[in-house]
């Protein structure tokens, strides 16, 4: 194979941020699943909750080093991989990331104070205040680096004359269109991943006979909670496919494999695609289904593929990986639904199941592979654009020969950091686990 | 003052605090090893220990800040050095995340490690030796344009003693500075077994960095005459900040006033930090970029500087808090705050 620096620089940067994407939205979840526990030790007087903000805290200053780290990477090959881009928008996203920036530093100072200050203030809600600022923190930086990735789908606040950016505008180009619901999509989604990795570690305890009352508290915080992000993020992912209708019809159809603009539009499920006929087989079809999401009516009339050059159509493939992430999600909204209502009727044939806590340990590696199916899927969807109608993803690249070298040694730097995370967390749960009082200190 | 000149100032008072903090963190790592090392690490390790763990998260963001902003101040700058500084960023970059991570696995994880000590201790120390060679490639000569895209001459970059001295600097400088820095720490946290250690660490880079930055003066000469030249002209700040170090290292000579001491060494570095951007400009790389022909449009640049004020307003306070939580409480320095308690 010929050396291609666009096509390293685009698995290189899918590498990094595919990394970087399961620290970051435990980043946004987990702190708010923290500050609930310990204010609902200090409220109910129940030492369970409190121990539970400590165990989560402590491995999540683990994830957060690596999100860290894997975030600075990032921040650096954005400028590395892509100086083109970074030339013509690098003015224009300078605003939502600079902004970024300082919410992260917000949040790892309060961070920094929250760890190290358990037991120190007289009143103990001080120091679940400490960690307002940490969710706050962690959760505007994710909106902002989101309004960034908006600005790519649906440009706008500026013109380009020669090349160059005039007439900018940074707050318009901020909140474009796709801002809202992808924002809110990001954001929703995270805490819906966080509230089911953790229920899939205590799951997971409770299939080793650990079936504590501190497991089922948790349990019952953790996917109730779930229920309410998972009923949120299909409505959320519904208007984005909205958005996707309105401002990017072209990701929408090749998502749906969706060729004809037509009335009555049927929704495919799944189904193997013969691109030449455009004919699809073995799918499941819901007659009228794509029109009903587009526009609620039948009659809504969604763009077709053929209404656009072939050039700028991205590859079909993300038909599956919208599929997945549709599924997934409903996986995730079954399964807290049936724990809710089992908990509410008292069902113990659920909650005292092994099977059952197999389908909870299932949604926590589930919710995280929806969140990448999603993200491939709307970068992919984006091709063959970087910046959609002005700069080509192919235009943008670096014309360095060493890429290649690169996506070797970043592949190996996140095998390592991946696999000692991995390690170091285990390593951390069996301590605390052999320990269950709550005198969990370091280092002694 | 013209717009792009605040918006330099603004980037360089960023990479100032990083070179402090960052000093004292890579330099601390890497005498947590040797301590390790030399087994005296019962010695000072819990001094660093306790100054590290709440802050050191808070030391990338300075770097963050920096390249953001810079991208973001001057756009056009991303073609030239991102594609030249590939290799050596990506080098950097896999520093920075050995360093970050491990020293997380190592003090939050179940037990520290060797190998995990090992990992940050030595990548701490190679980083200060690749972001210098990063600011090195900005004197020029080391970039080459041609068929359309620009090269890093990594011969030219080897055997130049001008970024060989540079390395030595930062090398020599991260030592110095954190020497200094647990020197003052040590003595608030009245540990004089630490100190006894610290100090002397302290004393005995204090003659290489003078020299390494004599160094510097020669080969910049050598190298790129006009610079060197300025230089010269904004003298004065170097003498300054060699005055500053005289003071400093005097007062830790005496084994007085150890924080005092501490502010003169960051003045030190502030002169000569400030004294060589001066004396840098009107260049960002020689001679291809100046800051005055790639600034961002006016509008931009407004809206980033009201952004970065507002932004300074939550920052300060917050920073204070964790200073007067973390530096300045005798309690928690020494070490009596937080018995039975997480940390
Ligand atoms: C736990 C994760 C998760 C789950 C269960 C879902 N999504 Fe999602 N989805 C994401 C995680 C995600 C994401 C990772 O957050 C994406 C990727 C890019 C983005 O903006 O959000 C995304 C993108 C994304 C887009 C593309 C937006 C764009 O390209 O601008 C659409 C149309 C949907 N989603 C729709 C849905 C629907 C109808 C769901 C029904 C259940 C759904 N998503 C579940
Ligand atoms: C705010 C967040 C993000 C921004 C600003 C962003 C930006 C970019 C850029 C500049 C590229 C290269 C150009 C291109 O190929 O289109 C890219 C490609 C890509 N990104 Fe993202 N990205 C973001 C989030 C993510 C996340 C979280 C993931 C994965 C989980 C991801 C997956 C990918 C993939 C798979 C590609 C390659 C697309 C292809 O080559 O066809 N992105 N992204
Ligand atoms: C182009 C895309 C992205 C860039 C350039 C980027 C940049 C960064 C940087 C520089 C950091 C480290 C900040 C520090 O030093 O404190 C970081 C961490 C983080 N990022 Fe990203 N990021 C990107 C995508 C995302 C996305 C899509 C999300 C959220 C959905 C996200 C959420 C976070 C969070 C929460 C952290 C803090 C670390 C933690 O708490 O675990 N980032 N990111």
């Amino acid at each position: 194979m010929t050396y291609d620096a666009v096509f390293y620089s685009r698995m290189l940067t899918s590498v990094t941020l595919g990394f970087h994407i399961i620290f970051a939205t435990i980043g946004v979840g987990l702190p708010f699943f923290i500050a609930i526990a310990e204010w609902l030790g200090i409220k109910r007087n129940d030492p369970d909750f409190t121990m539970m903000a400590r165990r989560w805290s402590r491995a999540f200053t683990i994830t957060v080093a690596v999100g860290v780290v894997t975030g600075t990477s990032i921040g650096m090959q954005l400028n590395l991989l892509w100086p083109t881009f970074m030339k013509v928008a690098g003015q224009i996203i300078a605003l939502p990331l600079f902004m970024e920036t300082f919410a992260f530093f917000v949040e790892a100072i309060f961070l920094g104070i929250y760890l190290y200050t358990w037991n120190r203030f007289k009143n103990p809600y001080i120091h679940v205040l400490l960690l307002v600022p940490v969710v706050l923190g962690s959760t505007l930086s994710a909106f902002f680096i989101t309004t960034v990735n908006a600005f790519m789908n649906a440009p706008q606040g500026f013109a380009l004359e020669n090349g160059v950016l005039t007439n900018l505008d940074p707050l318009a180009a901020m909140f474009n269109p796709a801002t809202p619901t992808k924002g809110a999509h990001v954001i929703n989604t995270a805490f819906l991943t966080s509230a089911f990795i953790i229920a899939c570690g205590v799951a997971w305890g409770m299939l080793k006979g650990r079936v504590t009352p501190y497991a089922k508290k948790a349990l019952k915080l953790t996917l109730s909670a779930a229920l309410v992000f998972s009923i949120s993020t299909i409505i959320i992912g519904d208007l984005s496919g909205k958005y996707l209708a309105a401002y990017q019809p072209v990701k929408l159809a090749a998502a749906e494999w969706h060729f004809n603009t037509e009335e009555h539009a049927s929704l495919y499920v799944g189904g193997v695609l013969d691109a030449q006929k455009q004919e699809i087989k073995y799918a499941l079809e819901l007659p009228w289904m794509l029109s009903i999401l587009v526009g609620h009516v039948p009659s809504t009339i969604v763009q077709g593929l053929n209404d656009f050059p072939k050039d700028l159509h991205p590859p079909l493939f993300i038909h599956y990986l919208f599929d997945s992430m549709v599924s997934l999600g409903m996986y995730l909204f079954s399964v807290s639904l049936l724990y809710v209502i089992a908990l509410w009727r008292k069902w113990s044939w659920v909650l005292d199941r092994k099977w059952f806590y197999v389908l909870v340990v299932f949604g926590g590696p589930f919710a995280m592979l929806a969140i990448e199916f999603g993200w491939v899927f709307a970068e992919i969807g984006r091709q063959p654009w970087i910046l959609v109608g002005y700069l080509k993803t192919n235009h943008a690249a670096t014309t360095s020969p060493h890429v290649d070298k690169m996506l070797i040694l970043f592949i190996a730097l996140y095998t390592v950091l991946g696999t000692t995370a991995v390690i170091v967390l285990r390593k951390l749960f069996k301590r605390l686990n052999a320990t269950p009082d709550a005198t969990i200190e370091v280092h002694k | 003052m013209k717009l792009e000149l605040i918006g330099l100032t603004v980037l360089w008072t960023f990479l100032y605090g990083y070179l402090i903090v960052a000093s004292i963190d890579f330099g601390a790592g890497f005498y947590s090893l040797y301590s390790h090392w030399m087994g005296t690490k019962h010695q000072v390790h819990h001094v660093i220990e306790r100054y590290l763990s709440p802050v050191w998260e808070v030391t990338n963001v300075f770097l963050i800040f920096f390249l953001v902003g810079f991208i973001g101040f001057f756009p056009e700058t991303a073609y030239y050095f991102g594609t030249a500084l590939l290799v050596p960023g990506s080098v950097a970059i896999i520093l920075l995340g050995i360093r970050g991570s491990f020293y997380a696995f190592n003090t939050y994880g179940s037990t520290e490690r060797p190998i995990f000590l090992t990992l940050y201790g030595l990548s701490g120390l190679f980083l200060p030796a690749s972001l210098a060679t990063l600011m090195t490639l900005s004197e020029g000569g080391f970039l080459v344009e041609e068929a359309g895209t620009v090269r890093l001459d990594l011969v030219e970059l080897f055997f130049s003693p001008y970024a060989w001295s540079v390395v030595s600097l930062a090398l020599v400088s991260v030592l110095f500075i954190s020497a200094m820095f647990l020197t003052y720490y040590a003595s608030r946290a009245k540990d004089e077994n630490a100190l006894s250690l610290v100090r002397k660490w302290a004393l005995l880079w204090s003659g290489p960095t003078i020299i390494a930055s004599l160094f510097i003066f020669v080969t910049m000469r050598g190298h790129n005459r006009e610079h060197f030249e300025q230089l010269v002209a904004n003298g004065g700040w170097f003498t300054a900040s060699l005055l500053f170090f005289i003071i400093a290292v005097t007062l830790v000579v005496k084994k007085t006033r150890y924080g005092l001491a501490f502010i003169f060494v960051m003045l030190q570095f502030a002169f000569a930090f400030y004294g060589y951007g001066k004396s840098h400009l009107p260049y960002l790389l020689y001679p291809i970029l100046k800051y005055t022909d790639h600034f961002t449009s006016p509008i931009m640049a407004k809206t980033l500087i009201a952004a970065f004020i507002m932004g300074l307003l939550v920052l300060i306070p917050s920073l204070v808090l964790l200073m007067r939580l973390f530096l300045f409480n005798g309690e928690y320095v020494r070490g009596e705050k937080n018995k039975g308690s997480e940390h």
